[in-house]
C-alpha cells in the first residue's frame, strides 16, 4: 500500500479534457520544463486565498498556449503578446474577478513588448506572470528577446550576437522602472529553494490583487532541457549558474505594502436617466411658432480664415433650420485648413429630403476673407446672395447676376469690443434678409447656444446690430 | 421626438450607449477621433469604461477580453488603424465573441490622406484578417443611420455572435444632421457563454484554437452556416425610384446620397433611373440585384464608389453577365459633383 503525497492542486480540473488524445492526466508539457511547477503554484495560490472560483487566467500563444487544459477558472486565449491587453478588457469589465496574464519570453517581451508595458505603466490591477527560458520552445528552438549572448537556437546558429541581435532585454527591470507597478520580482526555479521562493512571488502577486493593490509582474527563469538540448539536472544548473549573471534574481520593487486599495468598481446608471447623462433632448422644450414658406430649399456655402467663426455660423443655421421643421445637413471642409488656412461648410436647409449635402451651386455664400470671395464667387446660382465683410475683403463681387450683400461684419463688432461676434452680426444680417429664418427662432435659440450670461449680452447685442444694419442696407437699396 | 443635431461620429457613441455598450477601447486617429472624444465624455457618467489604449492592435484585444465577459463593448478607428485591428478582428471571429467596431474610412492605401474615401470595402466585407470568417457590415449614410446601425450592430453581433462593423466614412462622420435617439435598451441577451469570473461558468473558454483539423473544419463550416443564415436573416437594403427603372445605380454609404441626387435630376430630364443601397453589405442584398437583373425593363446597372471599384465585384457576381455593369469611382478623397454622376450615366447609356 503506498499512500499518494503529491497530488494537483484543486485549482486544475479533475480531467484535462480540452487535451486531446487519451491522456488526460498529465500535461502537454515536456519533462524538465517549468511551466507545470508554476502552473501549480498559481493554481494552489488562488486556492488558498479562496478566489479560484472568481478567476480568470488568459492563456498566451507559446508553449503555454495551452495552459487553459488545466485551469479550473474562467479561461481566455489570447493572440500571441496581447494577454496584457485581453486582461486589461477583462478586469475593466470584471474588477471583482482575479485576473491572471500568464506569458512566456517571445511573448511578452517581444511581439507583445507594447502591450505589457503599457498595462504595466496603467497599473492595471492584474497580477502577470512571466517565464523566460530564453527561447522559443512551441515553435522549434529559435531565439527569445531573452536568450544569451553566445546561445545557439535554431534562428542563431553560431550564437546570439550583440551585433546582430543586441543584447537580452532584462524585463523585470524595465518594468521596476515605471511607476504604477506595486510589486516586481524576478525569481528562479532550478532547485527547491528557489521553487519555494518563487512560490512565495507567485502568492504575493495573487494578494496583491485580491487586496486591489495594483499591477503586480514575477518573472520566472526556467528550464527549457528541449529547446536547449540537455538534459533536466543541466537546465537546472544552467538557469542558476548561467541566466542569472545575465537576469539577477530579487525584489526590483515593492510598494504594495503601503499601496491604498483600488475602488474599481463602476456604478451602473439606471436606464431612464442615460438620456440626460449623454445631452439628449429630453423633449421639454417649448414648440416656437415660426414662419418660413413652403418652397424652402436652401444651399449655403460659408467660408473664410479658420477662427472666424464660419463652421458655427454654419452650425447655428443647421439648428435654427432644424428648429424650423427642416430638413438640414452642415458639413465640414475638414482637414489641415481647419487649423489656421481656409475653412468652409457646406449647409442644407429644405423641406425635401437632403440628398447630397455637398453644396456646388450655393443660393447662398458667406464669405468672410478675400481668399473665399475669389474662390467661391462662380459658384453661387444666377440671382443668389453673397453676404462678405467688406471689413476684411478689398475687392467686390465682379458678378451682377447675383445680390451683393456687403456687410461690415469684423467692424461692427469690433465696435461691440469683440471680433468674434461677427459672424453674429452676419447672422443677424442673414436672418433679416433671408425667407429661411424666422427672428423668433433664432432669438429663443440663442440662449441655447451661448449659455454664458456675458456672452449672450455680447452676442444679442451682435444679432440686433446685424438686424440694424440690414434694415439700413434695405433702405439703400 | 426631438430631434438633436448631432454629428455622425458623435451620434455613433450615444446610439452604443442607449444600446447598452458601456466600454470603449480606442486610439485616436482623423476623421475618427470624435468618436472616442466622446466616449470618453459620456462612458464615465453611465457606469462605462473609456480607455485609449496604447495602440490599435491592444484596443481591439480589449474588446476581446471584455466582451468575453458578455458585456457589450465597442473600438472605432479609421482605416490605417483598421488594418491594424484585424488580426484581432480575426480572433474574435474565431472565438465567436459579440463585438462592435466602427471604420471611419479615409483616403489610402497607407497614411494616404483624412479625406473621405471607401477604399475599405474588401478589407471589412471580404475579411481582412486570416482565416475564412465574415463581418457582419453595416453602411449608414445619415447621422440618424449612424445611431441606428451602431445600435443594430451591438444587437446584431450579439445575436449571432460575431464582429460587426459600421462602415462609415470621413464625411458621414464629420457631417452633422438632426437626429432622433430612441430610448435606452432595457434588457441585454443572456450570455450563457461568457466568462463572468463566477462558479457557474468554469466550463466555458475564450479560444479561437481547434488544433484537430477535422474539428477545425467541422469549426469553419459552422461558421459558414451561421453566414448562411445571417444571409437569410439580416439583409437590410433602400430600394429608390426602382420600380420602373431601366437604369439601376448602386451605391452605398455617403454616395448613395449623391446618386440620390442625380437620380432626381436625370429623372427631371425623363430618364428612368433608380438606385438600389445595400445597408448591409454583409450580408449583401444579392437577391435584389439578381431579381432586377432579370426585370427585361433594366438596361444597366451602374455602380459609383468612392474607391478603384469594390463593391462592383459583387454586383458583378450576381449580374452575372445578364446585364452591363459599369462602374465609376473617384479616390483619394475626391468626390464626384451631382453633375459628374448624371455625365457618366449619360455617357454610359450611349455605351450600350
Amino acid at each position: 500500500m503506498s499512500t499518494k503525497i503529491l497530488s494537483k492542486s484543486q485549482g486544475f480540473y479533475d480531467l484535462y479534457e480540452r487535451r486531446p488524445g487519451s491522456d488526460q492526466e498529465t500535461t502537454h508539457y515536456c519533462p524538465g520544463c517549468g511551466h507545470g511547477i508554476l502552473h501549480k503554484m498559481i493554481a494552489e495560490a488562488l486556492m488558498d486565498f479562496g478566489v479560484n472560483d472568481n478567476s480568470i487566467i488568459i492563456s498566451p500563444v507559446g508553449c503555454s498556449v495551452f495552459a487553459y487544459y488545466y485551469f479550473a477558472a474562467g479561461n481566455f486565449q489570447a493572440a500571441h503578446g496581447r494577454a496584457p491587453a485581453v486582461a486589461t478588457g477583462v478586469k475593466r469589465a470584471l474588477p471583482e474577478s482575479i485576473v491572471i496574464s500568464y506569458q512566456g519570453d517571445g511573448d511578452l517581451a517581444a511581439i507583445g513588448g507594447n502591450e505589457i508595458l503599457h498595462a504595466a505603466n496603467r497599473g492595471e490591477a492584474i497580477s502577470v506572470f512571466f517565464v523566460n527560458n530564453a527561447i522559443y520552445g512551441m515553435t522549434g528552438g529559435q531565439m527569445a528577446p531573452t536568450t544569451l549572448i553566445g546561445q545557439k537556437t535554431t534562428t542563431t546558429p553560431y550564437g546570439r550576437t550583440v551585433a546582430n541581435e543586441g543584447y537580452p532585454i532584462r524585463m523585470t527591470e524595465l518594468i521596476s522602472q515605471l511607476q504604477a507597478p506595486v510589486y516586481v520580482e524576478r525569481t528562479m526555479m532550478a532547485d527547491t529553494k528557489s521553487i519555494n521562493t518563487t512560490r512565495k512571488a507567485v502568492r504575493k502577486a495573487i494578494k496583491n490583487q485580491v487586496e486591489k493593490k495594483g499591477f503586480s509582474f514575477v518573472e520566472v527563469l526556467s528550464t527549457c532541457p528541449t529547446g536547449w538540448k540537455v538534459t533536466a539536472p543541466q537546465a537546472e544548473e544552467w538557469v542558476k549558474t548561467t541566466m542569472t549573471q545575465h537576469f539577477p534574481l530579487g525584489v526590483f520593487k515593492d510598494i504594495s505594502g503601503d499601496a491604498e486599495p483600488l475602488n474599481l468598481t463602476k456604478d451602473q446608471l439606471p436606464a431612464e436617466r442615460i438620456p440626460k447623462a449623454i445631452s439628449l433632448p429630453l423633449g421639454d422644450k417649448e414648440k416656437l411658432v415660426y414662419k418660413i414658406p413652403e418652397t424652402v430649399s436652401e444651399e449655403i456655402k460659408i467660408s473664410g480664415f479658420g477662427g472666424q467663426g464660419v463652421l458655427s455660423l454654419g452650425v447655428w443655421l443647421s439648428e435654427f433650420g432644424m428648429r424650423e421643421d427642416l430638413n438640414v445637413s452642415w458639413i465640414p471642409s475638414y482637414g489641415p485648413e481647419m487649423r489656421g488656412g481656409t475653412a468652409h461648410c457646406h449647409v442644407k436647409l429644405s423641406h425635401r429630403p437632403i440628398g447630397s449635402p455637398l453644396v456646388a451651386q450655393p443660393t447662398v455664400l458667406v464669405a468672410t476673407n478675400r481668399p473665399s470671395l475669389e474662390k467661391f464667387e462662380q459658384e453661387v446660382v444666377a440671382g443668389g446672395k453673397i453676404f462678405w465683410d467688406n471689413s476684411l475683403i478689398d475687392i467686390s463681387p465682379s458678378r451682377s447676376d447675383i445680390v451683393s450683400l456687403p456687410v461690415p461684419a469684423t467692424e461692427i463688432a469690433n465696435q461691440l469690443g469683440n471680433t468674434k461676434a461677427a459672424n453674429v452680426v452676419m447672422l443677424g444680417v442673414i436672418t433679416a434678409v433671408s425667407d429661411f429664418l424666422d427672428e423668433n427662432i433664432v432669438r429663443r435659440t440663442l440662449p441655447e447656444i451661448f449659455k454664458k450670461k456675458h456672452l449672450l449680452d455680447l452676442n444679442m447685442q451682435a444679432f440686433n446690430k446685424g438686424l440694424e444694419f440690414a434694415a439700413s442696407l434695405k433702405q439703400m437699396t | 421626438m426631438e430631434r438633436q443635431l448631432i454629428k455622425g461620429n458623435e451620434a455613433i457613441v450615444k446610439g452604443a450607449i442607449l444600446a447598452g455598450c458601456r466600454a470603449y477601447f480606442g486610439y485616436p486617429i482623423t476623421p475618427a477621433s470624435e468618436i472616442a472624444q466622446a466616449a470618453a465624455l459620456y462612458m464615465p457618467l453611465v457606469g462605462g469604461t473609456f480607455l485609449q489604449a496604447e495602440s490599435e492592435v491592444a484596443a481591439i484585444n480589449m474588446v476581446y477580453g471584455a466582451s468575453g465577459t458578455g458585456q457589450r463593448v465597442m473600438t472605432a478607428s479609421s482605416s490605417p488603424g483598421i488594418s491594424l485591428k484585424q488580426e484581432g478582428i480575426s480572433y474574435i471571429a474565431g472565438a465567436e465573441l459579440p463585438g462592435v467596431i466602427v471604420d471611419v474610412m479615409r483616403g489610402g492605401p497607407g497614411l494616404g490622406n483624412i479625406a473621405p474615401e471607401q477604399g475599405d470595402y474588401h478589407q471589412i466585407v471580404k475579411g481582412g484578417g486570416h482565416g475564412n470568417y465574415k463581418n457582419i457590415v453595416l453602411a449608414p449614410n445619415s447621422a440618424q443611420e449612424m445611431c441606428d446601425l451602431t445600435m443594430l450592430a451591438f444587437e446584431l453581433a450579439d445575436k449571432y455572435r460575431n464582429p460587426a462593423v459600421v462602415l462609415a466614412d470621413g464625411f458621414i462622420g464629420q457631417m452633422m444632421e438632426p437626429v432622433v435617439f430612441p430610448d435606452p435598451v432595457k434588457e441585454l441577451p443572456e450570455k450563457k457563454w461568457a466568462i463572468k469570473g463566477i462558479p457557474e461558468d468554469k466550463d466555458n473558454l475564450i479560444s479561437s484554437i481547434e488544433l484537430d483539423p477535422d474539428d477545425l473544419e467541422r469549426h469553419n463550416r459552422k461558421l459558414q452556416q451561421k453566414y448562411e443564415i445571417i444571409g437569410k436573416n439580416e439583409v437590410r437594403f433602400q430600394e429608390y425610384e426602382t420600380e420602373d427603372a431601366e437604369i439601376i445605380l448602386v451605391a452605398f454609404g455617403i454616395v448613395s446620397r449623391l446618386v440620390q441626387s442625380a437620380v432626381d435630376t436625370l429623372r427631371e430630364d425623363g430618364v428612368k433611373v433608380g438606385m438600389l443601397r445595400p445597408i448591409t453589405l454583409m450580408p449583401f442584398p444579392g437577391h435584389v440585384l439578381e431579381k432586377l437583373a432579370a426585370e427585361e425593363r433594366v438596361k444597366l446597372f451602374s455602380v459609383f464608389e468612392l474607391n478603384n471599384g469594390q463593391m462592383v465585384e459583387d454586383v458583378r457576381l450576381v449580374v452575372n453577365g445578364d446585364k452591363p455593369v459599369k462602374f465609376y469611382g473617384r479616390m483619394g478623397g475626391n468626390v464626384p459633383t451631382i453633375q459628374e454622376i448624371v455625365d457618366q450615366i449619360k455617357k454610359q447609356m450611349r455605351e450600350i
